[in-house]
Order: structure tokens, then C-alpha cells, then sequence
């Protein structure tokens, strides 16, 4: 699709010669400067990563070719392989939860009651709130001692937790920040998603006698499943980069327990200055991220969402 | 019959409203508790069970937090290097999202995406030993010119999507007319774009202000942005929750305003998929 835009693209550049110039602007003039831009910040950084991948190089000490050293290092390395499983984990939690309370309150914004645009306006705020102040925020409020959340625990009879500072609860805890911050963005795609469902079947589903949640599961739910999808997609990529709210409250902590690649990474780059290492890592994480989003799109792409949903 | 019916809509309105009131309480429970801890004195925040309202106001925490903790000049790096990295996004930005949406040049359009959803780290290891060996740590520079990895795609990306779906006729008309593509650009295109520009600004305003990973590697201790300095505070002595949450408020408080304010415009960037770069 892209080669076929080119080529259309160079067509029009080629009619300029015949045709009066005016009548086919020339528009790379427009696109140069952040061509150049580009290429300074996002490009060169991609390829100068893979050039430090494939060298030994700790920061303030001289850089020798490694070949694949790195890349070898980091197939037998634990702690990486160990990062790999707690990044699995915090990102299908953090897709998952906030897909179902997003697309719930999504259904509850999508009807008429009354201070609904104020409400939703305040159901919004999380997400475009500086992580890292919320951050500090939840880690007084994860307080074994004095932290509020186990004072209101306690109001409902259920003991003290320890949150983050347990090697067990520390990512379901970090899911909680996270699903507090992002939920908003997919109830805002599944509202776009609603606002473009037809009201006929519904009529006609009603006429038929179909309860509340027949009206959902075979009306709406269809309908919505690419809106979910794009949820999905966006969603993923953000919560496998995630990066303020874990650094901020835990560093990785307790030990390594929510040690994420993307803070693993971090440490290795700026922690021990093992520039080399990191830089392999920092490939290897692109390279998966790029997957998961190819995966994710193919998905979305080949997808007939009607059969999935009906089966 | 129909009192019936109007009786059971508005039972049914009430009943929507309870719900919806519980699914933001999280949310306005969260920021109440916020400003609660950010002017409670220490001995109250340490009580148990917690104390909401203080019996005296700490403003004293915010004071701390602008005199002992340098916050004036945080916030004016922030301001700096949040007013440079989008002003120049925007500059670049608009232009190139023109050139790309006439142009249609999809592979343009795919390298920014590809941008991203690549990790803000991978930029930062590159980018670093660049400033160090161009001597520039220490100066508001390299977070300016770092920031442009986040605005600048979500510029680009919004203005694309934005001059794809404004109408040619009238700058063909132009041009035709004898105008430059810089002149069908400037007087056609541009006017008829304000709209698609304050989105893209705000939302580029918005990530780059809470932008958090790029400062802790590049700022030095008179370079810090707000995001940094909040975090800084933790490893400052002993930790006192007042002030910081004092500082967490006026971190947060401008990107919130601003929310508000400019949901629609924040609504419609967010659902055309440029979400946060970085």
C-alpha cells in the first residue's frame, strides 16, 4: 500500500515537467526540516543503539567489537528472562482490567443522566495527570502503617496488605495505578465506538423481547469489538513500556520482584553505565515491541469480528 | 400509561447517575486525599486512623516546598523546556503534516508511528553519550532537544490526520490563482487548520510537561524539571508527606487545569491514536 503511494507521489512530480508547474505544488519543501529532525532524534538513536548493541562498552572506558556477545549474554542472563516474565504479567493485567472497567463505564457515559459531561470530565483527569506526582501519592497511600488504603480495609473488616513493599502484591498493586490512570482512554475509544452504533436493531431486538444483556452480548458487543481491539493495541504498547509510575514507587523493588525490562534496562544504562548491554536489551525490547503490534494488528486486521463474537 | 413510562426514565437516570458517581469516586477520592495530605502538619499525617480535614491548614508545606526546595526555578525549566520542545514541534510539525497528508506519503506516516512505540529509553542511551560528548549536560538543551521525540510525532501525527480531511478545492482554486505552495499553505491551509493545531499543541504540552524519564538522566541540579524535582524530594533527608504532597499538586495542578478546560480538544487528539510519546 505504502510503495503504491510513492510511486502515485512520483508520478505527480514526474507530471510537473509537462504541465504547468503551479497545478502540482511541490510539498517535500514542507516535510524536509522534520525530515531532518527526525532523523537527528528517532533514526540516528535506532541505528547508533544497534552499533552499541554489538560492542563492549561500559561508560569511561574504551569500546572493543563484541559481535554477539551481548545478545548471547542476555539469552543466559536470569535477571533478564526473570524482567521478561514480570513485564508479561503487569501488561496483560494492565490491558486487561482497565479494557473491562473502561468499556463498562464507557456504556454508563454513552447513556443520558443528568451531570454526565462534568463526570466524565473528572473520570478523565487521571490520564493526562503527571505520572510520577500521582505516583509518589499511591506509595503514601500503600503505607503498611499509616497509609490510608489499609485504614479503609480495615473500615470492611479485611486485614492490613503490604502492597509494593511485597515481593508478591507489588505488581498487582502497580496494576492498581496504572488501571486508576488508564481506564479513562479506553472508556474515550469505546465512546467513539458507541456514538457510531445504529439504534434499528436495537428497536427490533426489543420488539423480540431481548433482555439487557442479549442486547449487549449480541447487538453491542459486535459492534464494538474493533473499537476494543484499537483499545487492545494502544493499550498494549503503552503498559510494556511503562516506566515512571514502576521507577517512582518500587525502583524495581522489593529485590527485583517488579523488575520490568524497561527498568532492568534503565539500570543496566544508567545504573552501571554498561552501555553495551543495555544497548542489546534496548534492541531485543524494540524488536518485541514491534512484534506484539504487528501480532496485535494482523489480529485486528484479519479479523471477522461478528463470527468471533458469535460463536 | 405514559406518567408510567416517564416515572420509570427518570428512576432510571437517577439509578445511571449512582453508578457513574461510583465509578469516579476513585478519582475524586484520590485528588481530595491529595490536597488533604499536601496541607496537613506532620503529626497528622503520621495519625492513625487517618485524619481528612486538618484542624490547622500546613500552607506552611507549600512555602517549603518553593523556598527549600528551589521549586521556582524547577518550574521555569519545566516552562522552558516544555514552551521550546512544543513550539518547535509545532513549527516543524504543522508543515511537514501538510506536506505528508498531500504528499501521501504513507512510509513518512509509518515511521512515525514506529517512533511511538518505541521506548523513550532507546532514544536516551544514544542521545546521552551524544550531549556528553557535545558538551552540553548541564544546559536545558538536551532535555529541549530530547523532548522533541515526544512532540514532535504527536505534532506531525495529529496534523496529518487533520489536513487529510480538509477539502483541496479551495487551494487548487489558489493556486491556479498564481499562489506558491507556501503562499496556499500560509493563507488556505493554515487558517482553516487552527482547530487541528490547539489539539496537537495541547496534547503535545501535556506529554512533554509530565515527561519523567528523559530529566532524571540529562538534568543536573540546576536543570531539573518539576517531574524530576518531585521525584528528587523522596531522596531528599527524611521524607515528609506534606510537602511532598504539596509538591506532587503543583506538579500535576497545570496539566489538570488545562484538562478541564480543553477536554474536547484532548478528547478528539486522544481517540485519533497519538497517544503519549516517549
Amino acid at each position: 500500500m505504502a510503495s503504491v503511494s510513492i510511486e502515485a507521489a512520483a508520478d505527480k512530480r514526474g507530471v510537473k515537467g509537462s504541465k504547468p508547474a503551479r497545478l502540482a505544488p511541490n510539498y517535500w519543501p514542507f516535510v524536509v526540516p522534520a525530515l531532518i529532525v527526525i532523523g537527528a532524534v528517532i533514526v540516528f538513536p535506532w541505528v547508533f543503539t544497534l552499533w552499541m548493541s554489538v560492542h563492549s562498552w561500559t561508560l569511561g572506558q574504551e569500546q572493543t567489537f563484541a559481535g554477539l556477545d551481548n545478545y548471547i549474554r542476555l539469552a543466559t542472563d536470569f535477571r533478564f528472562w526473570e524482567s521478561l516474565w514480570h513485564t508479561l504479567i503487569f501488561t496483560v493485567l494492565a490491558v486487561v482490567v482497565p479494557l473491562f472497567l473502561g468499556t463498562l463505564a464507557a456504556l454508563i457515559f454513552d447513556a443520558q443522566f443528568p451531570l454526565r459531561g462534568f463526570l466524565r470530565g473528572v473520570f478523565v483527569m487521571p490520564m493526562m495527570a503527571t505520572p510520577v506526582a500521582i505516583a509518589l501519592v499511591w506509595t503514601m497511600m500503600f503505607h503498611p502503617q499509616l497509609g490510608v488504603l489499609n485504614y479503609l480495609l480495615s473500615l470492611v473488616g479485611i486485614g492490613p496488605q503490604e502492597w509494593i513493599y511485597n515481593r508478591y502484591s507489588v505488581i498487582p498493586s502497580l496494576v492498581i495505578v496504572e488501571t486508576w490512570q488508564w481506564t479513562p482512554l479506553i472508556m474515550l475509544i469505546v465512546l467513539g465506538g458507541l456514538a457510531a452504533v445504529p439504534r434499528e436493531p436495537y428497536e427490533s431486538a426489543e420488539i423480540d423481547g431481548a433482555n439487557a444483556w442479549q442486547k449487549f452480548r449480541y447487538l453491542t458487543l459486535p459492534m464494538i469489538a474493533p473499537f476494543l481491539m484499537i483499545g487492545v493495541i494502544i493499550r498494549s504498547i503503552d503498559a510494556i513500556k511503562s516506566f515512571d509510575i514502576i521507577y517512582a514507587m518500587t525502583q524495581g523493588g522489593p529485590g527485583t520482584a517488579s523488575e520490568t525490562i524497561n527498568i532492568y534496562l534503565y539500570n543496566t544504562a544508567f545504573s552501571y553505565y554498561d552501555i553495551g548491554y543495555g544497548s542489546a536489551m534496548a534492541v531485543i525490547f524494540f524488536v518485541i515491541i514491534i512484534a506484539l503490534s504487528f501480532v496485535l494488528m494482523m489480529v485486528r486486521a484479519r479479523t471477522n469480528w461478528s463470527d468471533v463474537v458469535d460463536r | 400509561m405514559t406518567r408510567r413510562l416517564m416515572k420509570r426514565k427518570t428512576l432510571d437516570r437517577i439509578g445511571l447517575l449512582f453508578v457513574a458517581l461510583v465509578m469516579v469516586s476513585p478519582v475524586v477520592l484520590f485528588f481530595i486525599w491529595m490536597i488533604s495530605l499536601s496541607l496537613k502538619y506532620e503529626i497528622e499525617n503520621g495519625a492513625y486512623p487517618p485524619i481528612l480535614i486538618p484542624e490547622n491548614f500546613a500552607w506552611t508545606n507549600y512555602v517549603q516546598v518553593f523556598k527549600e526546595n528551589n521549586f521556582f526555578l524547577y518550574f521555569w525549566n519545566s516552562v522552558l523546556v516544555t514552551g521550546a520542545a512544543t513550539l518547535l514541534a509545532l513549527i516543524i510539525g504543522v508543515p511537514a503534516g501538510y506536506g505528508i497528508a498531500r504528499l501521501k506519503a504513507e512510509r513518512a506516516a509509518i515511521v512515525i508511528m514506529i517512533a511511538r512505540m518505541t521506548p523513550g529509553l532507546s532514544f536516551l542511551i544514544p542521545l546521552f553519550l551524544l550531549f556528553q560528548w557535545m558538551n552540553l549536560l548541564g544546559t536545558l538543551w538536551p532535555q529541549i532537544i530530547i523532548h522533541l521525540v515526544v512532540t514532535v510525532p504527536i505534532v506531525v501525527w495529529i496534523m496529518i490526520g487533520y489536513f487529510e480531511t480538509t477539502p483541496m478545492e479551495l487551494e487548487e482554486a489558489a493556486s491556479i490563482d498564481g499562489a506558491t505552495p507556501w503562499q496556499v499553505f500560509r493563507l488556505v491551509a493554515l487558517p482553516i487548520a487552527k482547530p487541528g493545531i490547539v489539539v496537537a499543541f495541547i496534547l503535545a504540552l501535556i506529554f512533554s510537561w509530565n515527561n519523567f524519564v528523559f530529566g532524571i538522566v540529562l538534568a543536573s541540579r540546576t536543570t531539573r524539571t518539576l517531574p524530576v524535582a518531585v521525584y528528587n524530594m523522596l531522596s531528599f533527608e527524611q521524607v515528609s508527606w506534606g510537602p511532598l504532597a504539596a509538591a506532587a499538586l503543583i506538579v500535576t495542578l497545570p496539566v489538570l487545569v488545562l484538562t478541564l478546560f480543553a477536554q474536547k480538544q484532548i478528547v478528539a487528539g486522544l481517540t485519533a491514536g497519538a497517544v503519549k510519546g516517549g
